[in-house]
């Protein structure tokens, strides 16, 4: 038994950091298809992560969670943001306010920021890793970098979405013993967010004929 | 009283299911029949609540005072906006306006059923789940005129609420975090549970849940710095969607800070949750303060002015007084009457006149009558006049902050709060109390010609009166009953370590 949660916590601490690195290279990929597919690996990784925690820990409500996980955001989302790339033949690459080393430099600062701030919380837990928590403060502050520097709806939308993985990987450490309708009901609420982000997605492209952001600048004061 | 919560729980999700398969004509009806429905079966609930601790069914609905407030507030402007949807909508002939006329109705009653199970659903995980829901539903129908502008004050608000909503998810989860320590790795977030095990929580890990809880949820509330979306989403939404954005959504998020102000005054003791609020409270009502000086736009006006009403809800928690809090939780519903009343009133300018710039239009009430002096009274009840809800409930408030050490910051409140009745007056009042056709300033557009006398439609005009109606009963002579829930939600939140 004394073990186990040394494992667990270990294989936490990798999925943790496997999520963190992804996010950052959502920073530097140009191209919006391959910022797509990053956050399908990204999504991949953090269903990963359930079911070891449903092998580990012994709740099979998880599998359940991961199943739906891995249909909504490794084949479902991806599959619908880049079908509207698909139909948007112009700017497929992304807008960036900034060049690349000045934002992963700033990310660096927020990443560090985040995860030495959880981890100075000084709570010791038996049972849960507070280093992976620490880590999803960082995916977190870097979600939130990518969104503020890219110029273009399909980007942030992307950001959006890899924050809300960052959050799963802290709910998955930390809340795994939550009861399972309220998990399937955090993922429903995504998968909303998700249409909702597409169908605004698809009227901004419709009227601007640009995925770019640099038009919504009327409503001011 | 629990056949009472499932109603309430299921009716309007019934009708907003029935109104995409109804003709746009009965759904029109049977909006305002389960908005006023609602409002009556939430006022059943006030002297239950009153009396008893709490109301529970199963394991996922539970109400209490607290939550009670915030239900009539919102079944209030269900119903209101009910009615005057009816007035203010035109819907084109053929199949257009067929269509949206569906997709309006089954959003607004969607809408209404996310924002009245926020308060009715037990514990924290679900109170995220439901106001989820109110923002991807009300991104929907902030985009629905398909205009430019709606386009992009919906994106900016989908994108600003939902970060602002995975800040308050993390926030759940580091609640979650902090439960642990006491309930062991497996348990649900109810809120009886959290509040008897809030005393052993770490302090420091229940400090940072409720910092990014205020931030997260303060995003959906409108608190400075996070309010960016407010203003335009208010302003480019169809007007009955800007009176329930101002008057319900922005209370149901308040309504979820408060359930954290709750176990963070149980876990920390009273100080450092009331000073993160007030730093917030002060910062919203300075800036709202500042900007309505400098508004043309009507609907931008009334929209900073929600940021000021939140700002005020803010500080009058921060004062932690039991009399302070009985008048935030009055506020809280003196303003949904007060901003629904003002919203429906600009919504029938906005018809009559077919502009928001309150430069070009004078002669407001010789041209709408009615609805044009319901306005003004409605502006000046916002301002804080007696004999107006809002009154009393900001009387109370700074009553409660005088007796705080710290009475400079009652006194600095009220100061803002003047100065927003003079933004907030100056143009209303020019705008609707001029003659007509006056002269307009210098190097502006002209005035527009004042259209004929006469009314948009009965029935805004009977929704404004039901929220005159209301703000006179709050501020005049409040029924005893509400008094006690309110004395009772009260002593919920004041329990002070």
């Amino acid at each position: 038994m004394a073990a186990a949660p040394s494992t667990y916590a270990g294989a936490a601490d990798v999925v943790a950091v496997l999520v963190l690195l992804t996010e950052f290279a959502m920073l530097r990929a140009p191209l919006l298809r391959s910022q797509v597919r990053l956050y399908a690996f990204q999504s991949l990784v953090v269903t990963a992560l359930a079911v070891d925690i449903a092998v580990v820990r012994h709740v099979g409500d998880l599998y359940a969670l991961a199943i739906v996980s891995f249909v909504l955001k490794v084949v479902l989302v991806p599959g619908l943001v880049l079908r509207l790339l698909g139909d948007a033949d112009t700017d497929l690459a992304g807008s960036s306010v900034l060049g690349v080393a000045s934002m992963i430099l700033i990310a660096l600062a927020v990443s560090a920021f985040g995860f030495f701030a959880v981890g100075s919380l000084q709570v010791h837990s038996a049972a849960l890793p507070t280093t992976a928590l620490a880590i999803a403060a960082a995916v977190i502050l870097v979600a939130f970098v990518l969104i503020i520097l890219r110029a273009d709806v399909v980007s942030q939308a992307i950001g959006f979405f890899s924050l809300e993985n960052g959050v799963s990987v802290a709910s998955l450490v930390v809340a795994a013993g939550l009861p399972l309708v309220v998990e399937v009901a955090f993922l429903f609420d995504l998968l909303v967010a998700v249409v909702v982000f597409g169908v605004i997605m698809r009227v901004h492209h419709d009227r601007a004929k640009t995925l770019s952001t640099k038009k919504l600048d009327r409503l001011k004061g | 009283m629990a056949i009472i919560l499932v109603i309430l729980v299921v009716f309007p999700f019934l009708v907003a299911a029935a109104s995409l398969a109804l003709p746009n004509a009965v759904s029109r009806y049977l909006t305002i029949f389960a908005g006023v429905t609602s409002f009556a079966l939430s006022l059943l609930l006030v002297p239950a609540a009153a009396d008893h601790a709490q109301v529970v069914v199963g394991s996922f609905l539970r109400v209490d005072a607290l939550s009670v407030v915030f239900v009539v507030a919102t079944a209030f402007l269900y119903g209101a906006t009910g009615m005057f949807a009816a007035g203010y909508l035109h819907l084109a002939d053929g199949a257009s306006g067929r269509r949206y006329g569906r997709r309006f109705y089954a959003g607004i009653n969607l809408f209404c059923w996310s924002m009245l199970i926020a308060p009715i659903v037990n514990g924290l995980a679900l109170l995220w789940v439901a106001i989820e829901v109110t923002t991807v539903i009300s991104a929907l129908l902030v985009a629905i005129d398909d205009t430019d502008g709606a386009t992009e004050a919906s994106w900016k608000y989908v994108l600003i609420a939902s970060l602002g909503l995975g800040i308050a998810l993390f926030a759940t989860i580091i609640m979650y975090y902090a439960g642990t320590t006491v309930f062991g790795a497996a348990y649900n977030l109810s809120y009886a549970k959290l509040l008897a095990g809030a005393s052993h929580f770490p302090p420091n890990v229940v400090r940072l849940s409720f910092v990014l809880a205020v931030l997260g949820f303060g995003t959906k509330m409108g608190l400075f710095p996070v309010h960016t979306w407010l203003p335009d989403a208010h302003s480019e939404a169809p007007t009955p969607i800007s009176a329930l954005l101002s008057g319900a959504l922005l209370a149901v998020s308040f309504y979820a800070i408060l359930r954290y102000y709750q176990i963070a005054v149980r876990s920390l003791g009273s100080a450092f949750p009331r000073n993160v609020l007030l730093i917030f409270g002060l910062a919203s009502l300075l800036v709202a303060a500042l900007y309505l000086l400098s508004q043309h736009d009507l609907k931008r006006l009334l929209a900073y002015s929600s940021v000021e009403h939140m700002g005020i809800l803010a500080i009058g928690m921060s004062f932690g007084a039991p009399l302070a809090i009985v008048g935030v939780l009055l506020h809280v519903l003196a303003h949904a009457a007060a901003k629904g009343t003002a919203f429906f009133g600009a919504g029938s300018v906005v018809r009559k006149f077919g502009t928001k710039d309150m430069r070009r239009i004078r002669g407001g009430i010789g041209a709408l009558p009615w609805s044009g002096t319901m306005l003004v009274v409605a502006v000046l009840a916002l301002s804080g006049m007696p004999p107006f809800g809002v009154f009393r409930s900001e009387f109370l408030i700074v009553e409660g902050g005088m007796s705080d050490p710290r009475e400079e910051i009652a006194a600095l409140m009220v100061v803002l709060i003047t100065l927003a009745f003079f933004g907030l007056s100056w143009y209303t009042t020019r705008t609707m109390l001029s003659p007509e056709q006056g002269p307009s300033g210098e190097g502006q557009a002209p005035a527009l010609p004042t259209p004929p006398k006469g009314e948009v439609s009965n029935w805004i005009v009977a929704a404004m009166l039901a929220g005159v109606l209301a703000l006179v009963i709050l501020g005049l002579h409040p029924p005893a009953q509400l008094g006690h829930l309110l004395s009772r939600a009260s002593a919920e939140l004041a329990v002070v370590r």
